[in-house]
């Protein structure tokens, strides 16, 4: 059984979803030209919880569209699992529009990649912006978040996991330590 | 939990779960054919043959449009039927082919046993699309994808294939996979189109096109080869229009909200009149958009499998 | 030169020989004593200690396409009886589908002539029509001068009923057997048996009913004319069932059948094998167990192979352009033995009988007494035997047989004819 660290509780994490929901609105002076872009699995649940601050916030009912990456992972030649494929849902147009990308964990970059690709092929946005609810470093490719809710560093035995009450049935957010017994 | 087996050649003794997972993929690959930019990168790099030998625009189109959305390069073989007489045998054919290192081939063939028979001699993965009067798996997977789509299961559906069964290797394979997937499968055509023993596979043969409508929730109509009619199977389409076309009126006689496919393409006015063919209870132009999803899902659970 | 067969079992139905444990001297291929051989004797010949084996008339295959004359490549007469020797066979007959077919003396010579020194006797089948083609009789009379022992247009049926009359009457002279293909020509178009496997398997079927209907017309037309009928490679239920009726009767009709047909059922085709395609196709299995009810009541008087050499290439093609048959003389005795010998469907006497006796007599051709001053013509058989198949070391030019590495029980382990010897792998003069 790995050992496990939760490091964000329920309270902490509904404080971080408020404030990167004041600064996308910030940042993009308001709510006017944004859609939402939740990627799947759990970013989709975070687009929504954002969807809905934003909404008590600015009175906005933004866009909010659902992304599966899973067709644009540049592992099918190396990974040793056959990926599931999940359906994406974006039943709006994105030309012209500034989206933010919404995600868990931010670790290699190279899902945050298959996205942009798979974003591109829907239309040209006016600016991809990448919303992440934890940094944990170790970046191989030149990708950064422009709204980080914590920046947790980690080693590669470790494991950043994102809870959520939609799916986990409870709010956290978890360091785990994979070696130890 | 990938595919069982790294070929699809026929839908006989494939299992409930490989099915379900090639109708859950192509629901992926239905909402990419939405879009503005049809393609995704999934299979860049392979190289897919269409190997057919027997004529088909429509299949092969199908297939090459899945193979191109997936990015994939598509090469087009169209052959006549092989025969050492005539000139080159299958097996150099396809030894030839894959040594210019390609990674799968779809075939088509007059010949039952032809895509069984590439799986020994080559490594490339095989996908059936059709083998003379045997399987056409992919047609079938299409068509229990629509009925899906529009039942939203297939266990406990009752349907039934029309026409010339004992050539049809869509009636084949449709029963095999239907009846894996627990639907009630029955058969109706005049008695010289329906095999012997076919009862045997587990499903009702019924002579009456009337009865069928009426205890069925679905027909799959299956186009009458005009060639066959020189083999003398029914005296002639008038004949075979009369007693069992579907018509519009034959439909409202029962009164029922039946659906209606085809697997193309459609002789007007013998089979299915334009009526029908073009009203409100067909799902044909469907199956053909959902053949590009389900082939397209083929080829993602066979080429990207390691 | 002086051989003797040592500590050998000598069985011949004919004659009610069934002696335990003895030994026979040949001279120079001559049946010179058999048993009470003396010790001097002994010292002055080849002695080959067979242990128990048996010595039984040599048998005789009586359906076998030897491709010569046109296809060299697949098989020639000189390979075909090597296979034939090897397989435990010293005669053979040879059906006349070859290029051009047997239906002229010249070509029974050339037969001849090609076959002259070989330990096998070859016994030319010819055809029933000028070219197999259907249409005119082939010159009957000249061909059994020659040596033709029966008529056939094998590979079909005689095409109709008034050609079949026309043959059997004509050889009625010369007390000739017709052996007949029952197949119908209208209903030919298939590629394996009609039944559930051909559903499954999406191939088009022959059904067995279109070898029953002309097995029954060319009962009919025996009976008509009073002709000698043979059923080659007879296959369905009902032919066994119209071939009793019809001897009850007194109408002169004989049968045979194939190992294959009583070894294997239309299951073997799920893989496609072309090494299962062969005309008639596999059966059902209640028509594999009317074959063996019909050989144990004697309905089906002998075992043949139908041996039907193919190029390796003609049989790598599409199951359903590939084309019927395969070889069989080097399998058949094992078959035979594993699947009703040591089944015990039939015994000893029944297999001779089946293999060596039956077929001499349909075709009148002469019967090994076990006389002394007889040429010996001998099959040493070794029940017991179990070996595999291996057919990369037949001696028969193709390779197309479903049985490679299969585990069979009983075997030849040479013969004698001709005053030459197959022995070990190796023909040498006696």
């Amino acid at each position: 059984m790995p050992d496990q660290t939760k490091v964000v509780d329920k309270q902490g994490l509904e404080r971080i979803l408020t404030r990167i929901s004041h600064e996308i609105l910030e940042k993009n002076k308001g709510s006017e030209n944004l859609v939402l872009m939740g990627m799947r699995t759990r970013g989709e649940f975070l687009a929504v919880r954002i969807s809905k601050i934003i909404k008590q916030i600015d009175k906005a009912e933004l866009p909010l569209g659902i992304l599966d990456v899973t067709l644009y992972r540049d592992d099918f030649r190396t990974s040793l699992k056959q990926p599931m494929v999940s359906v994406s849902n974006i039943t709006f147009d994105i030309n012209g529009k500034d989206v933010i990308l919404i995600d868990d964990v931010l670790y290699t970059g190279r899902t945050v990649r298959s996205a942009l690709n798979a974003l591109m092929d829907f239309g040209r946005p006016s600016s991809i912006q990448l919303s992440i609810l934890v940094d944990r470093g170790h970046r191989e490719l030149p990708i950064r978040a422009d709204y980080v809710g914590k920046n947790i560093p980690t080693s590669t035995n470790q494991e950043v996991k994102v809870k959520m009450e939609e799916i986990d049935g409870e709010d956290g957010i978890y360091l785990i330590d994979l070696n130890k017994k | 939990m990938p595919l069982s087996s790294r070929h699809l050649l026929g839908l006989q003794n494939v299992p409930k779960e490989d099915i379900q997972l090639i109708l859950e993929t192509a629901n992926t690959f239905r909402e990419v054919l939405e879009r503005p930019i049809k393609k995704v990168p999934t299979l860049q790099g392979k190289t897919i043959v269409n190997l057919f030998y027997e004529n088909s625009t429509r299949t092969r189109i199908s297939f090459e449009l899945a193979e191109k959305r997936l990015s994939s390069d598509t090469i087009n073989f169209s052959l006549s039927t092989s025969s050492v007489k005539k000139g080159e045998s299958l097996k150099d054919t396809i030894k030839n082919i894959e040594a210019m290192k390609i990674d799968m081939i779809i075939i088509r063939h007059a010949a039952a046993g032809t895509p069984l028979y590439l799986t020994k001699i080559c490594n490339a993965n095989i996908i059936n699309a059709g083998d003379g009067i045997h399987e056409h798996p992919t047609q079938a997977l299409l068509d229990m994808y629509s009925l899906r789509e529009r039942f939203g299961k297939l266990d406990g559906l009752k349907v039934c294939i029309v026409g010339d069964i004992s050539h049809s290797r869509v009636a084949l394979s449709n029963i095999f996979g239907l009846k894996t997937m627990g639907a009630k499968v029955s058969v109706c055509g005049p008695s010289t189109m329906i095999p012997r023993f076919i009862e045997k596979l587990g499903i009702d043969v019924i002579y009456d096109i009337d009865k069928a409508i009426k205890e069925n929730d679905v027909l799959n109509v299956l186009r009458i080869q005009l060639e066959r009619n020189a083999g003398g199977l029914f005296p002639s389409l008038r004949e075979y229009a009369k007693y069992f076309g579907i018509t519009r009126e034959r439909l409202d006689k029962h009164n029922k909200d039946i659906t209606i496919l085809h697997p193309g393409p459609i002789n007007r006015g013998v089979e299915i009149s334009s009526e029908v063919a073009d009203g409100g209870n067909q799902i044909i132009l469907h199956q053909v958009t959902n053949g590009v999803a389900v082939r397209m899902a083929v080829l993602y659970l066979l080429g990207t499998l390691n | 030169m002086n051989i003797i067969l040592k500590d050998i079992n000598l069985f011949n139905p004919v004659n009610n020989i069934d002696m335990k444990n003895t030994s026979v001297l040949l001279k120079d291929g001559v049946i010179a004593k058999i048993g009470n051989i003396e010790k001097k004797e002994f010292e002055e010949a080849e002695v080959y200690e067979l242990n128990g084996k048996y010595v039984l008339p040599g048998f005789v295959d009586m359906h076998v396409h030897l491709r010569e004359p046109g296809r060299e490549d697949e098989e020639t007469i000189v390979t075909g009886c090597n296979a034939a020797a090897n397989g435990g066979f010293t005669e053979i007959a040879c059906m006349p589908n070859t290029t051009p077919a047997i239906d002229s003396a010249e070509i029974i010579n050339f037969i001849k002539k090609n076959s002259a020194n070989h330990l096998v006797n070859v016994y030319p089948i010819a055809a029933a029509t000028l070219g197999r083609n259907g249409e005119v009789l082939s010159p009957m009379a000249e061909l059994s001068e020659a040596g033709a022992v029966g008529f056939s247009d094998d590979g079909a049926a005689i095409k109709t009923a008034s050609l079949l009359r026309k043959v059997l009457e004509y050889s009625k002279m010369y007390d000739l057997p017709v052996i007949e293909h029952c197949e119908d020509e209208s209903m030919a178009d298939g590629a394996m048996n009609e039944g559930y496997n051909s559903t499954l398997l999406g191939l088009p079927g022959l059904p067995s009913v279109s070898e029953d209907l002309i097995v029954s017309r060319d009962i009919l037309m025996a009976e008509y004319t009073g002709g000698k009928m043979h059923i080659a490679h007879i296959s369905t239920k009902k032919s066994v069932e119209l071939v009793r009726e019809a001897k009850q009767k007194g109408i002169k009709v004989t049968a045979e059948v194939t190992p294959h047909h009583f070894a294997l059922t239309d299951d073997a085709l799920k893989t496609y094998d072309t090494n299962f395609k062969m005309n008639p196709p596999l059966r059902t299995a209640e028509d594999v167990n009317a074959m063996i009810e019909g050989l144990k009541d004697g309905t089906i008087d002998c075992i043949v192979t139908d041996h039907a050499p193919h190029s390796i290439e003609e049989k790598e093609e599409e199951f359903q352009y590939a084309p019927n048959g395969i070889i069989g003389l080097e399998t058949a005795i094992g078959l035979t033995l594993s699947e009703l010998f040591h089944k015990k469907i039939l015994n000893l006497k029944e297999i001779v009988e089946k293999l060596a006796i039956n077929p001499r007599k349909i075709l009148n051709i002469p019967i090994p007494q076990f006389v002394i001053g007889e040429t010996a013509n001998f099959t040493i058989l070794d029940p017991d035997a179990v070996w595999t198949v291996d057919i990369s070391k037949f001696k028969s030019k193709s390779r197309n047989s479903p049985f490679d590495k299969k585990l069979l029980n009983g075997k030849s382990v040479g013969v004698i004819n001709n005053k030459q010897m197959f022995f070990n792998d190796k023909f040498i003069s006696i």
